[in-house]
């Protein structure tokens, strides 16, 4: 597995860039903050992109800056691919030239993804012939990300790629992210702000605030964080579970999941048995019992979970941290928690009333 | 044409030649200028921008007095070059950068402003060393600013007069240019000459200011 390792430390007019990161580098890595907690200027940072007097930047072996050598190879000279907010096409190139023109800039020995994978996997076989400036904003960050694939780069940096598009868009670029990792094995750093583009895409997480990095690890473990939950404002969220296709029920239009050995079931999916399917839950919509009841319950996603911390959130509820396998928040109030009795290594049954399919994006 | 005489087409060469230098050094030595007037964050820009400015307001007379002692023999440029430069072909292309420089430069800057850093540092990401990128993807984006400056920098050039009587004289073949020569038959009373050759320069002075204003209608600057 690849390893970043990454100091840097600059200021700016208006906030202090400073950080030091130490990453695998595997799967997607999403660095996620509030606008103006400086994503993009650590993204830009990553590539060499900025003036950095104080910086250090190694991948794997590859050493790219180290100011206190007086080192920095310049962008140009690293294998990095970098997609920008905007897609930044070449408008005097036709789409095929903006393709090849990192392609033609790298050795013959270098290419290690070749043109007609990419074309394929972005579905962009259709466009090669016409000019940029007549594509949908869509189809012009799919060829920004086609070009920049080409370089074969060890890096694949991305700037917010679908933040300039609608929704719509959106929904038909985040497989193609997707794919493009699960099929081409390049490790990407993907700045969001949105957390449901990074519920449905990233491995891991680097939060950002201030300037600073707030926390590092792999996805879930950072949601179901106190860190996340208590200061960026995206604690609905409960956990986000990596489960399998185990059946269908297509008489009841339902699909049931495997995660871990247990059973999870959500409204009917055309996803083969077998498959990965990603799913989220909200911390609002489980509910904790104490050993399970007799009396029939409606309720069809019943977990086994052991309690492994309570944290105050405010006078009125708690949040509880559940081991169902995975970490797992769930939001109750300090009367049920009071009522209860609960305590860290309590095992209690956790009823959730809703899985949210990470498919269906909600901001 | 039959009003011409074998001096006057003389100097239409000289004009043309002169023209084309200035262009020449003036891209070489511009264009880079322009790009860093652009882009630059430093303190010095106001100062190299009014510098650049100059000779739009200055009396060609006060440009061609520092230019010929400037280029004189005992002046820098002069004992550089080891002998005088003053009313030389060579000395007049000096003059002329200088007197031409605005008009290259600035339609250079502000392409250059319009393009942004933006392609660029696509293209650095995309493999391209940034001399590969400027040529590859910045000029042909700036592209009408290149025209505007070529075009502006080669008329002005052809239209010039203070500067050139003073540091060139109006030694035929070698400094007399179409300018000094209307001034020369009007000085002699040939006033069949020197209406031939006005109306020339008005004609192709407007014709270039045409080209420009309908180039830039014609290609704005797409940065995507």
């Amino acid at each position: 597995m690849s390893r970043l390792l990454a100091r840097f430390s600059v200021r700016y007019p208006t906030f202090h860039l400073n950080v030091a990161l130490d990453v695998p580098m595997a799967g997607i890595t999403a660095i996620f903050g509030p606008s103006g907690s400086g994503k993009t200027t650590l993204l830009r940072c990553l590539a060499g992109l900025e003036q950095t007097p104080d910086g250090f930047m190694q991948f794997d072996e590859d050493l790219w800056q180290d100011t206190a050598k007086g080192l920095c190879r310049p962008l140009h000279k690293r294998p990095i691919g970098y997609v920008f907010q905007e897609p930044r096409l070449f408008p005097h190139y036709s789409v095929r030239s903006n393709l090849l023109y990192g392609y033609n800039r790298i050795s013959p020995e270098e290419r290690r993804i070749s043109i007609e994978r990419v074309i394929d996997i972005l579905g962009i076989g259709h466009l090669l012939d016409r000019r940029t400036h007549n594509l949908s904003g869509g189809e012009q960050q799919r060829v920004a990300i086609g070009r920049a694939l080409l370089t074969s780069p060890k890096l694949l940096l991305m700037d917010e790629p679908l933040a300039s598009l609608d929704m719509q868009r959106k929904q038909e670029l985040l497989p193609f992210i997707r794919r493009l990792h699960e099929e081409l094995h390049i490790p990407v750093m993907y700045v969001s702000h949105a957390i449901a583009e990074i519920l449905q895409l990233a491995d891991r997480i680097i939060l950002l605030k201030e300037g600073h990095v707030a926390g590092t690890g792999p996805l879930n473990e950072v949601l179901t964080s106190l860190e996340f939950r208590g200061n960026f404002g995206s604690h609905r969220v409960g956990g986000v579970l990596d489960a399998h296709v185990a059946n269908h029920e297509p008489q009841y239009g339902l699909t049931q999941l495997d995660f871990k050995g247990q059973a999870l079931f959500v409204p009917f999916q055309p996803v083969a048995v077998g498959q990965p399917m990603r799913i989220h839950i909200l911390s609002s919509d489980v509910s904790l019992v104490i050993g399970r009841t007799d009396s029939p319950t409606s309720v069809l996603n019943i977990l086994d979970a052991m309690i492994v911390e309570i944290r105050e959130i405010n006078h009125a509820s708690v949040d509880v941290l559940l081991d169902i396998g995975a970490p797992l928040v769930a939001s109750i109030t300090r009367k049920s928690l009071m009522n209860l009795g609960l305590k860290p290594g309590n095992r209690v049954f956790a009823y959730i009333k809703a899985v949210a399919l990470n498919e269906e994006l909600v901001e | 044409m039959g009003a011409l005489t074998d001096l006057d087409l003389s100097a239409l060469w000289v004009s043309v030649r002169l023209a084309t230098m200035t262009v020449l050094v003036l891209l070489i030595v511009g264009t880079p200028l322009a790009w860093w007037l652009a882009h630059t964050k430093s303190r010095l820009r106001p100062i190299v921008e009014a510098a650049v400015a100059l000779p739009i307001v200055l009396p060609p007379t006060v440009l061609g007095f520092y230019l010929l002692v400037a280029l004189g023999p005992y002046g820098p440029l002069g004992r550089f070059a080891n002998l005088s430069l003053a009313f030389t072909f060579t000395g007049l292309v000096i003059a002329s950068v200088f007197y031409s420089m605005p008009f290259v430069i600035q339609p250079l800057q502000s392409a250059f402003e319009a393009v942004g850093k933006a392609p660029l540092e696509a293209a650095w990401s995309l493999r391209a060393s940034k001399l590969d990128a400027f040529l590859t993807v910045i000029s042909p984006i700036a592209l009408r600013g290149f025209i505007s400056a070529i075009v502006l920098g080669f008329a002005h050039t052809m239209g010039e007069f203070g500067v050139v009587l003073m540091v060139g004289g109006s030694i035929p073949g070698e400094t007399r240019v179409l300018s000094t020569t209307i001034f020369e038959h009007v000085e002699v009373m040939e006033y069949t000459q020197a209406h031939a050759i006005s109306a020339f320069m008005l004609i192709f002075s407007f014709v270039v200011l045409l080209a420009v204003y309908i180039i830039n209608r014609r290609f704005p600057i797409h940065v995507s």
